[in-house]
């Protein structure tokens, strides 16, 4: 092709001359000829190599470094919650409404506690309530996603049209609904986020897949007279991994954010804890009169979680694609 | 013979192309892995050069290398590239554009993704016009001459249409006018026929064949298909490990090898109408090295069977070799980097043991009236109509026609993947089958197994090759535990599996391994019969022949039936005892392998058998077919064929559908015209 423009496959084609001269090098693939019988060989060691290379690609990338020193900061904050803030985050008050100064580093909220401390005990509920949760949209997004995309035909026409009545109903209103009608507890909150995330976990399974059972082992474990469980949950699961290991980590950033949504209108977890959410919700109405740190603080911290999951799920992503 | 030191030095200003000593890399993990190791060669204008070698080899990085197309971990490490005297590998971004804008172009191997598919083919091909500097109402009236120039018959017709209205040869016509636009210096072809049919293969290259006379571009083809090479290129450059270790004109190195690789390459095609009756395939022992292997002496020297202590310690010298009519053009001069030409003749020869099977043994499979109906958008699509066939104990069944003949179908209809038509009979020995695989007993599966196309997706990724057969052991046999383990290793022992394989995973393994891996698999239970679906068209030649080799010495050891489909006549004249031919779902001529080769044949399996290129020179006749496969939802009236057919009666073959007439014993064929007008051609395969 000539032009200016690249053609559409031009960078395509060298890419493929990439991988696979990157496969080539990587994968120590033996020859027609056999083993080389000069070498010993020991599958363990290979096997550590492959992980350890991974390792090493991931541990490479700032992103996931960064990503992870985040995360693991707010577990270590929720972990031992009031015993490492400075102040008692619930019971303890000061002057109301101090601004950031030195004692107070994030200052006072309208009932003087500590906003450090706040916001950091606050890490507590988001951090139990979003992975749980995201966990369960997983676990039942991957078992439909398997049945609709191995069974396809009404199997899928059925699910896909539950999935779509799901997915167009607004998050906001489906998650007061549920609140409103079970009342708002922890685990409400759990199961509502999981509902709302399973069928977005579904399609994304589903496609993966619909490609991985076009492949002919699929058909050669039928000739061979499989089940149809055996085939999904032993054949293609394995494949479709990385596919939902990537999907897990983008829904806990994801959750965070949702359960934060829900405790900001009421509907999530309750007062007196000090979630970010809650605490959003308890204080943005101060800001036209000048007191921005009670409400910026706790924005901050969920803004922090969600970039620094998507940072770890980018970076998975590349280590696995690489 | 003259030896120098040296290889030739080309005359940089006259050459189209010329390669200098050209080295490059790619970098692994920051490491420099060398791919080309000084390679030099030079294309005249006018001139069609073809690069040949197994995949891994290099001559598609050269390909790219010559327009400067390298991934981003591709570095030149020493050489020149000149394409009309000036130096590629010094280019700037701006230059380079220039240059890949106005002096070469790039045909790559699969049209479908070379072309945009949300713009429309008009506006592709007049942007190749826009891009040198043609304005709007102009490019495109440009475009459709370009259109017409690659024997499109309907230029505005098609300009309408995006390209995945087209059939895959004229999507390669498109691309092939576009590279064609900028009236190019150099014109790169990428295997640019490996995705195609034969028929339309033929097509294509026809038409690179019209256009070299009416363009002084220089050609550079790369292909694994040596007969494509040899039927398209004036020289030819034998590849390996990054080293062209032969030139010379393609019909003599085809003719008359002068290196042990070449030679190799070569007898690992079954030419010249051999059958597995007669001997065993040549193989290539051992792989190609790895990028960035040491390679200091001869990059040959780990395979090679003449190889001793001289080819390990030195460099072999450029070999020049005189014979007749070459001398006349120096530049045409044929070498090859080898210390022992002379020694050719001592290669060892393959195992000429091999004992004829026995044909025509008990009948094991039968099949009467077998129909495959596909509902399509609430049409009926016949795939598959009235197939009758049977399948002798020991037999191998060759199954060809192009794609969409339904030889899968039919293969999968067997197997019970489909399920056949109502009243279509599968008879296995004496009793009728399910039509559904999962509806038949372990047993009947047992019996019928599949090697597949592609290895990397018929085997799990995610499976060890132990797990992948011992499961398959378990589930048709019942055998259990250390048993199976102990079947395992039988098996894996008679498909030269080495224990060490066992515990790989497929992407750990090369492609004929893992080859082998599925073979095993299909063989896991004893099966009666083994549908083979392509088993060896992914594969390279060397490996190919081994594969080949191994099926037939299983069928010899197991005396186990085959189904074997594939597009390479020569491949399916080697070891299939009987032929069946199909056309649109339909049987049109059936017989041996004798019969269907020396006719009197079918006019489609005539056309079919003059569209081969073949490495031993052209087919005495050439039958080309016109337009595409028809729907098979919409079958022409009377003989289905009758709208490519270059025997067409008028009056006659689209109304009367021809029965299937016995023109000797076995040697039945589907058409009006009488025996004794049937066409006889020389098949080149």
């Amino acid at each position: 092709m000539s032009m200016n423009v690249p053609p559409p496959d031009a960078s395509g084609a060298a890419a493929a001359v990439e991988i696979e001269a990157a496969d080539a090098a990587g994968d120590d693939v033996i020859g027609e000829a056999g083993p080389d019988p000069r070498v010993p060989y020991d599958m363990r060691v290979e096997r550590r190599q492959a992980g350890r290379e991974r390792r090493r690609l991931l541990l490479r990338r700032p992103a996931f470094i960064i990503g992870v020193l985040i995360i693991l900061a707010w577990i270590v904050c929720g972990v031992f919650g009031d015993k490492i803030t400075p102040y008692d985050p619930i019971n303890e008050f000061d002057t109301s409404s101090l601004s950031p100064r030195a004692g107070h580093l994030m200052g006072t909220d309208q009932l003087g506690r500590d906003v450090l401390s706040r916001v950091m005990a606050g890490a507590r509920d988001v951090l139990i309530v979003a992975p749980i949760a995201a966990t369960l949209s997983v676990i039942f997004g991957a078992f439909l996603g398997l049945l609709m995309g191995y069974f396809r035909g009404w199997v899928d026409e059925i699910l896909s049209r539950l999935v779509e009545v799901l997915l167009s109903i607004p998050v906001v209103l489906m998650a007061l609904l549920i609140t409103a009608t079970l009342g708002s507890s922890r685990i409400v909150v759990i199961g509502t986020v999981a509902v709302l995330f399973t069928p977005i976990v579904t399609r994304t399974v589903r496609a993966a897949v619909l490609s991985e059972a076009q492949l002919d082992y699929v058909t050669s474990a039928r000739l061979r007279g499989e089940k149809s469980l055996f085939v999904m949950t032993r054949e293609i699961l394995p494949n479709i991994r990385s596919t939902i290991l990537v999907e897990y980590t983008v829904r806990i950033g994801y959750a965070v954010f949702t359960v934060a949504t829900l405790s900001f209108l009421g509907a999530g977890i309750q007062p007196p804890s000090p979630d970010w959410g809650l605490a959003v919700s308890d204080t943005y109405q101060l800001i036209p009169a000048g007191q921005w740190w009670p409400t910026l603080f706790p924005a901050l911290a969920i803004a922090s979680v969600v970039v620094a999951t998507n940072l770890v799920a980018d970076s998975i992503e590349a280590a696995l694609a690489a | 013979m003259t030896i120098v030191e040296d290889a030739p030095a080309p005359t940089a200003k006259t050459n189209a192309l010329s390669v200098e000593d050209l080295e490059l890399a790619y970098k692994v993990r920051g490491i420099p892995r060398e791919v080309l190791r000084g390679v030099s060669f030079h294309v005249a204008p006018g001139e069609a050069y073809g690069l040949v070698g197994e995949s891994g080899c290099g001559k598609s990085t050269t390909a790219y290398a010559a327009l400067r197309y390298l991934p981003s971990n591709g570095v030149i490490t020493g050489g020149r590239i000149l394409v009309g005297g000036n130096d590629v590998t010094r280019m700037s971004e701006k230059q380079l554009r220039q240059f890949r804008a106005r002096e070469a172009s790039m045909v790559y191997q699969d049209p479908g993704s070379a072309l945009n598919p949300t713009v429309k083919i008009g506006r592709q091909v007049s942007e190749a016009f826009t891009i040198i500097g043609v304005d709007g109402k102009e490019a495109v009236d440009r475009a459709r001459t370009a259109l017409q120039r690659v024997r499109i018959a309907d230029p505005d017709r098609v300009m309408q249409r995006y390209p995945h209205q087209l059939s895959g040869g004229m999507q390669q016509r498109v691309v092939i006018a576009m590279a064609l636009a900028c009236d190019p210096q150099l014109l790169v072809l990428d295997e640019p026929t490996t995705g195609l049919d034969a028929t339309v293969e033929a097509e294509v290259l026809d038409l690179v064949r019209t256009l070299r006379e009416e363009t002084s571009a220089a050609i550079l083809l790369i292909a694994h298909n040596l007969g494509v090479i040899r039927s398209m290129c004036d020289r030819v450059g034998v590849m390996y490990a990054g080293k062209i270790v032969e030139e010379g004109d393609a019909v003599e190195v085809f003719e008359a090898p002068k290196h042990p690789y070449t030679l190799g390459l070569l007898q690992c095609l079954p030419r010249r109408g051999v059958r597995k009756t007669e001997r065993a395939l040549f193989t290539i022992p051992g792989t190609l090295p790895q990028i960035g292997t040491k390679l200091p002496t001869c990059v040959y020297v780990d395979r090679c069977a003449l190889a001793d202590d001289l080819c390990r310690n030195e460099v072999p010298p450029v070999v020049h070799v005189d014979v007749g009519h070459s001398a006349a053009r120096s530049d045409a001069a044929h070498f090859s980097r080898c210390h022992h030409i002379d020694r050719l003749s001592q290669m060892p020869e393959p195992d000429s043991d091999h004992s004829a099977n026995l044909l025509g043994g008990k009948i094991v499979m039968k099949m009467q009236d077998v129909s495959k109906t596909f509902r399509q958008h609430g049409n009926d699509v016949p795939a598959l109509v009235g197939i009758k066939l049977d399948l002798g104990n020991g037999e191998t069944l060759g199954l060809v026609g192009e794609s969409g003949s339904g030889k899968s179908t039919l293969a999968k209809a067997m197997l019970g993947i489909y399920e056949p038509d109502a009243g279509s009979e599968i008879q296995l020995d004496d009793h009728l089958l399910e039509g559904k695989a999962t509806n038949r007993p372990t047993e009947d599966m047992r019996a019928m197994q599949m090697v597949f196309q592609n290895p990397d997706s018929a085997l799990n990724r995610s499976w060890t090759v132990r797990r992948i057969l011992k499961r398959t052991i378990k589930k048709l046999t019942g055998i259990k535990g250390e048993e199976a383990d102990k079947r395992v290793d039988t098996l894996s022992e008679a498909l030269r599996l080495t224990p060490r394989h066992l515990d790989m995973r497929p992407r750990q393994l090369s492609g004929g391994l893992k080859q082998r891996v599925a073979i095993a698999r299909a063989f896991a239970g004893d099966p009666r019969i083994v549908v083979c679906d392509e088993p060896t068209s992914a594969l390279d030649v060397s490996v190919q022949a081994a594969i080949l080799n191994l099926l037939s010495d299983l069928q010899k050891d197991e005396s186990t039936s085959y189904l074997f489909i594939s597009h390479d006549l020569g491949v399916v004249r080697y070891l299939a005892d009987r032929i069946i031919v199909m056309y649109l779902g339909r049987l049109q001529e059936e017989g041996t392998t004798d019969q269907i080769f020396d006719g009197p044949h079918h006019p489609y399996t005539e056309a079919l058998l003059s569209a081969v290129p073949s490495v031993d020179g052209e087919p005495s006749q050439r039958i080309r077919l016109s337009g595409e496969i028809p729907s098979p939802a919409n079958p022409p009236s009377g003989c289905v064929f009758h709208t490519r057919c270059h025997r067409f009666m008028p009056g006659k073959c689209d109304v009367i559908e021809p029965p299937v007439v016995e023109i000797e014993p076995g040697h039945r064929i589907r058409c009006l015209l009488p025996v004794e007008e049937l066409g006889r051609t020389q098949a080149a395969v």
